[in-house]
Order: structure tokens, then sequence, then C-alpha cells
């Protein structure tokens, strides 16, 4: 590890004046940071620890039904907050099954929105890497891929993006609200990340300096409690990143769906927000026929990245089980094993 | 350069001095005041070993930087036991044969004495399991660790959670 100044603000533009300074980083958790700063792949020069900063580790419940989860609330405590579980079943799940109790119980909102791509390559100082080092090449390309991406990849970049917690995010709506020095902004989480294009070492629209100071789900997200899942293919039932995911959250009326909302994770350099599919749905009967031909939307545009064509195919059958799980209804509490295709399912289809 | 940050460390206010920011709280535990129970696995967050509770949750502490914690109360295996009295989990592992060679044992028994705090797993075999699956153990003593755990919150469950660790 490099070394580095370590400097604590204590308001949110001193901190914002540290960050934007050539060289700096955000400390948060330092979950991932710390990570990347072992292996040589992250070299800041300053760490901005924002940590102690006041005022960024709540959850507001707002009075039209919306939320407003501080960044430097715990993912573990945000994923526990009754009143937040209740109300968002499918980010509750997700976040419950990502990572391990004692990495959610550090892991803050920011720095999970802001954790880097595991692909191997990029993590292998030896191997050549576009968002590590731009130009350089990408070592993905022809290697391991099961990690890699089906959607929005360029030959520059074929990474993915790992955040379980952003899946069901952009599926609801989120809104990144971001402290810089010309002030606050907001931007839809689903404009958030950027794809690589040819510029794959950027991995958001953040600017030097800028700051996560909140995520807000809007007062639109409440409705779907009732219908609404999270799924994630893994190589072990826990403590592993999505090979892929699905978030699927519904309103129904009687056996019609009034409004759908599908997000694919492991699939792309962002979480991906399946429109077409969603649109497809309102109106149709909640049933098998019609959740098979939204996954065939979500993933028409999907082409393999290497040797991972298998992703696509399990792709598929992920959004139209995490459609089946929603519609089957919400269960009371998050399930013992969050996410996983093999917990028990009372009711839902169990051989797509 | 040199740095200096208090902690409470079992139960005992410290005040440690080191000249490098790069310290996790892991080193500074293992190499600074001598207190090697917490284990250096993997260093990178994946294996649990090094488990320690920081103001009553378990964290993994070679991801923890010492300089942002400045402040912390940490609870490490050596502070578990009351003189020769062990911790309830300490004496359930020993009655479960909850190991074979050690080495992930005090990274299990914090991240145990964690779970029965946070409350969250209740009696569920299923939720014990899937929340100590942040600890590896390579002898694979998983379930011996897993009834032990069960076993150890049964007893405490007469207790008040918050005086569990
Ligand atoms: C072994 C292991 C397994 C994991 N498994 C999963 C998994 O299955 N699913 C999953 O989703 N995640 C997983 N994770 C990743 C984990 O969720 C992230 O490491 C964590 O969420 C990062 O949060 P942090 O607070 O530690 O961020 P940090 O590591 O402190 O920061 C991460 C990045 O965000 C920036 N940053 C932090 N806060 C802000 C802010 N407020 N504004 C602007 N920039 C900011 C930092 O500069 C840094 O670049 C795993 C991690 C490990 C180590
Ligand atoms: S896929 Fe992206 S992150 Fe991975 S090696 Fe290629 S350029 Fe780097
Ligand atoms: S040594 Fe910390 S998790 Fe492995
Ligand atoms: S007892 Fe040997 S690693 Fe767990």
């Amino acid at each position: 590890m490099n070394t580095f100044d370590y400097f604590r603000p204590t308001t949110i533009s001193e901190a914002v004046a540290a960050a934007a300074e050539p060289g700096a980083a955000y400390l948060a958790a330092g979950t991932n940071l710390l990570d990347l700063m072992k292996g040589g792949v992250a070299r800041p020069s300053r760490l901005v620890d924002v940590n102690h900063l006041p005022g960024l580790d709540q959850i507001e419940h707002l009075p039209a039904g919306g939320v407003r989860i501080g960044a430097l609330v715990r993912n573990a405590d945000l994923a526990h907050d009754p009143d937040f579980a209740q109300r968002f079943p499918a980010v509750a799940e997700a976040l419950l099954s990502g990572a391990s109790a004692q990495l959610r119980n550090a892991a803050t909102v920011g720095g999970n929105l802001l954790q880097r791509t595991r692909c191997g390559y990029f993590y292998d100082t030896a191997s050549a890497c576009n968002k590590r080092e731009p130009g350089a090449g990408c070592e993905a390309r022809g290697g391991d891929t099961g990690l890699h991406a089906v959607l929005g990849w360029t030959e520059s970049c074929i990474a993915t993006n790992p955040s379980d917690f952003c899946v069901p995010l952009v599926a609801l709506d989120a809104i990144v609200e971001i402290e810089g020095k010309a002030g606050r902004r907001e931007v839809p989480l689903e404009s958030f990340h950027r794809l690589p294009g040819d510029a794959p070492e950027r991995d958001s629209v953040l600017e030097p300096g800028e700051l996560i100071v909140a995520v807000r789900l809007p007062a639109e997200a409440a409705p779907f409690a009732a219908h609404a899942r999270y799924l994630k293919v893994r190589e072990r039932t826990s403590y592993a990143f999505a090979v892929v995911s699905a978030a699927a959250a519904l309103r129904i009326n009687g056996s019609a769906v009034v409004e759908a909302r599908i997000a694919l994770g492991g699939v792309a350099l962002k979480p991906w927000r399946a429109r077409a599919a969603e649109e497809m749905l309102v109106g149709e009967r909640s049933v098998e026929t019609a959740f098979r031909r939204a996954a065939e939307l979500a993933l028409a545009d999907a082409k393999p990245s290497g040797d991972n064509n298998f992703k696509i195919v399990l792709a598929r059958g992920i959004v139209v089980r995490a459609l089946a799980l929603a519609a089957a209804g919400t269960p009371e509490r998050t399930p013992a094993l969050p996410a996983s295709p093999f917990a028990h399912n009372p009711g839902a289809l169990l051989n797509v | 350069m040199s740095f200096s940050i208090s902690l409470t460390v079992n139960g005992a206010a410290r005040k440690v001095a080191f000249d490098d920011p790069r310290v996790t709280l892991l080193d500074l535990l293992r190499e600074r005041l001598d207190l090697t129970g917490a284990k250096k696995g993997c260093d990178r967050g994946q294996c649990g070993a090094c488990t320690i509770l920081i103001d009553g949750r378990r964290i993994n502490s070679c991801l923890a930087l010492a300089l942002s914690h400045d402040g912390a109360d940490l609870l490490t295996i050596e502070g578990l036991a009351r003189g020769d009295a062990l911790h309830p989990v300490q004496a359930a592992f020993i009655a479960h044969d909850s190991f074979q060679c050690g080495f992930c044992t005090p990274g299990q028994i914090m991240s145990a004495v964690g779970l029965i705090q946070e409350g969250q797993a209740g009696h569920d075999p299923e939720r014990v399991r899937e929340g100590m699956s942040g600890n590896l153990c390579r002898c694979g003593a998983y379930v011996d660790i897993a009834d032990a755990v069960l076993d150890a919150q049964k007893r405490l469950t007469k207790l008040d959670r918050k005086q569990v660790a």
C-alpha cells in the first residue's frame, strides 16, 4: 500500500474542498477502498475521512411516503430498520444478500454505491486494464468472464457493477443527492453510474470532490411493498458476489399488473433497468407466460462479452423467477437465506 | 509523521502512538498492543479471522483504518472471559468441540457474540448459519460451530442482550 495524508474534515464544505485536490479520495468504512489500496489498485495520496461528518447517518421517513437515507448509514442498520424493511423489502433483501454481517455492519450507503468492479483483471495489477490504466488494454477479453457483462459493454471494458443494493434502488427510481464545490445537485441513480464507452476509468458522473450526502427513494416506490423481491445467483449461497441478479416489484390489481419494475445486477457496468419489459407487463395477467415474455425483452439486446453466454440464459430465468416470487407476495420477514434461489419459497415457480 | 489515538481496549483506556497512517486496527492490536487473538487470515475482508467488536458491533479489523477509529471501544477475544470464567460462547465452543486447528476460532467466537447481540437470527439454525457466513473455517468445523452458537444463544437469552459481551 502506498502511504498517504490523512485528513478528517468536520464540515461537508471542508470535505469537498479537500477531496477536490488531485490524488484525494474519500474514506468511508474502507471495506472496498482499503482492499484496493492493499492490492495497489487504488493509490490515493490523501484520504479524506467522512466517517465523522455530522448529519449523514440518519434514515428519514418522509411525510409523503418516501425515505431519505444518509450516506453514512451502515448497510446493516438500513436493512434492519423495521420501517424501512417493511416499506422497501426488496432493498433490505438485496442488502442482506451482500457481503457478510461484519462487512454490512461497517459498509456505508455512499461507499456501496461507489464500490468498484470485481473484475479479477482490474484487481490484478500485473494484467492490462483500461479501467485501472486508460489505454492499457483489457485482459478480460478472452479470459475468465463469468462475472463479466452481457449488456452495455464495449471493446474497452466488459466489467460489471457488483452492488446488490443498487439493483432494487434503480428499479425504484432512487435519487442520489450530491454536494460539490458548486453546491448541491441531484442525479437519478439510473444515470449515476457510467457505461464504459471509451472511458471505462470513470465509474460515475461524480466530479472531483463531489460527495454523496444521501440517497432518496420517492413516495412512488412505496406502493410496491406487497410484491417486491430480489434474487441473486452466486457461486455459493452466501458471502459471494452476484453472477446474475434481479429485482422485481409489482403493483397488482386482482390478477392484472398495474405497474412493474425490473432491474438486473451482474450484467452490466451499471445496475440495469429493464424498462421495455416493465411496459410490456402493464395490463397483463401476472402469470408465467407474461413473465417469460418480459424476460425475453429484458435481455433482448444482450450479447456475450466472452465465454459467458450462459449468463443471458441465467438472467432470463432469474427475471422470470423474481417476477413470480414478487407476484406470490413479499414474505413477512426477509428470508433466512436472503435472495437465494435455493431458499424455500412456497407457492413460487421453482423450475424456471 | 506520528499519530496518536485513544481507544478503550477490553475495558481499559489505551493511548496508542504510531508512525504510519496505514496501520489497521488488526495490525494495531497484534503488533502494537500484543493482542494476537484476532488473526490475520486474508487481510482483505474475505475470511473473518480478524473479527472484533467495535462499539459493540462485529467488524473485520483488517479493513478498519486505525486512524479512523480514534475514540472507539474495542472488544477482542482476550477481553471476553471474566477472570477464569469463560464467556458462554467460549464455553459452548469447548462443549461442542467446535474447532480443529483453532485458527478461525477467535474470529468465530467474536462473530457469534456479535450475532447474538444483533438479535436477528433467533433460534433458527438457517439464520445462524447465514449470519455466521462471514467466518470461514478451513477445517470445516461449521456444523459444530453452528451448534455451539445456538446453544450459547439459548443460555444467553435469559440475560439482557446488551450485556452479552
Ligand atoms: C469480501 C467482500 C465481499 C463482498 N460482497 C459483496 C456482495 O456480495 N455484494 C455487494 O453489493 N457488495 C459486496 N462487497 C462490497 C461492499 O458492499 C463494499 O465494500 C461496501 O459497500 C463499500 O462501502 P464502504 O463504506 O466500506 O466504502 P469505502 O471502501 O470507504 O469507499 C468505496 C468508494 O466510495 C467512495 N466513497 C465512499 N463514501 C463516499 C461518499 N459519501 N461520497 C463520495 N464518495 C464516497 C470512496 O472514495 C471509495 O472510492 C463485498 C466486500 C468484500 C470485502
Ligand atoms: S473488463 Fe474492464 S475492469 Fe476488467 S480488465 Fe477489462 S478494462 Fe479492466
Ligand atoms: S483477516 Fe480480516 S477478513 Fe480475513
Ligand atoms: S478450526 Fe481450523 S480453520 Fe476453523
